[in-house]
């Protein structure tokens, strides 16, 4: 029956104030039951106060095969870190 | 101690507060049971999660109040006492509780049903004057929402989903409709336990529960069963056949294995 439903990935924040973070998928006929399946299968232990469902399909992903072209070229900017630039001795409290 | 009964010494009261505790617990437990017999058969690693929860907020129900009814009893029997080595006379939970399974809609009707009452009773409870009773239902009626979220959702699914599925869920409703009757027809416990303060007027939770009910077969595009005034007496000890067969599978260890632990 599972197989019928279509994939929901799981997002839980796990406290207020905090982020809901991914933490897995469940099957389910419709946003409801995802809920109810993310509440029974990720939150047994107290994991989160808040659940986010989003239909798996609904996500766009990058394309593993465009890594390098997406994401090497910021490898040699380590300019964009703040820990590249030396701070002046006579700043405090930076 | 003293508090806890409003009603005083008197011996007849104590006693109806026992068996109204046990009607409560007993409910919860068999329910519980039953719903256990889906652990690993359920229509979906989900779904089968889902139903061991259910069954984990009713047996901790249960728990509390047998604890608390052994507590009235005063002869010693625990919470593990109670539900293992009574027999089938002894219970006292509602007819609608200990039927069979059935197929996952005839599961979740039995639910719906179940929960729906549990909204009501303990939501009254909660303004009790016994101050334990009103504790254990605070706590219940949180699970107890979540109960009715998760059966009334699947309600409205298989209702509204295929006509096998209606055609199934009506059947289950149709089928377990006449258990009803039980749920809300108050006996001299409840009368007398609501005269005591401790416990809802059943006729008036009627009321709100036919409301509810109505609503939610509304969304399921069901038909409301004709009332059918017979009555059963889970509550009062006289049970269907069903019973017996869950407490030989329930107590089956602790009454071959008295005291056994692990």
């Amino acid at each position: 029956m599972s197989d019928d439903w279509p994939l929901f990935e799981v997002f839980i924040r796990s406290r207020a104030g905090l982020e809901h973070k991914h933490v897995g998928s469940v099957h389910a006929a419709d946003a409801r039951m995802a809920i109810e399946h993310a509440r029974d299968v990720y939150t047994r232990r107290q994991e989160g106060v808040s659940i986010w469902v989003v239909r798996s399909a609904d996500i766009s992903a990058s394309d593993p095969e465009e890594a390098e072209a997406l994401f090497e070229p910021a490898r040699d900017k380590v300019y964009r870190h703040p820990t590249f630039y030396v701070i002046p001795e006579e700043v405090k409290n930076l | 101690m003293s508090a806890a009964f409003p009603g005083g010494n008197d011996r007849a009261q104590h006693e109806a507060q026992l068996r109204y505790v046990l009607r409560l617990a007993d409910t919860a437990l068999v329910l519980g049971q039953r719903l256990s017999a889906w652990i690993g058969h359920a229509p979906a690693l989900e779904e089968d999660l889902g139903l061991a929860n259910l069954a984990l907020d009713l047996i901790g129900q249960a728990r509390l109040l047998l604890a608390y009814a052994g507590e009235l009893e005063g002869r010693g029997r625990d919470e593990d006492a109670l539900a293992f080595l009574r027999d089938a006379p002894e219970f006292a939970n509602l007819t609608l509780a200990e039927q069979p399974n059935g197929d996952f809609g005839h599961t979740l009707v039995r639910q719906w049903l179940i929960d729906t009452w549990q909204l009501e009773i303990y939501q009254g409870l909660t303004t009790s004057r016994d101050t334990r009773l009103a504790a254990i239902a605070a706590k219940a009626l949180k699970e107890t929402r979540y109960h009715h979220r998760f059966s009334s959702g699947w309600l409205a699914r298989l209702g509204d989903g295929t006509e096998e599925s209606h055609a199934r869920v009506q059947g289950a409703l149709d089928e377990l409709w006449r258990f009803t009757a039980e749920l809300f027809t108050p006996d001299e416990i409840d009368e007398r336990m609501h005269a005591a303060g401790i416990a809802p007027a059943l006729p008036e939770l009627a009321l709100g529960w036919s409301a509810r009910v109505d609503q939610d077969l509304a969304v399921a595009t069901l038909r409301r069963p004709a009332t059918q005034p017979y009555p059963w007496h889970g509550k009062r000890g006289v049970h269907s056949e069903h019973l017996g067969h869950l407490l030989g599978e329930m107590q089956h260890l602790q009454r071959t294995y008295p005291g056994a632990q692990w």
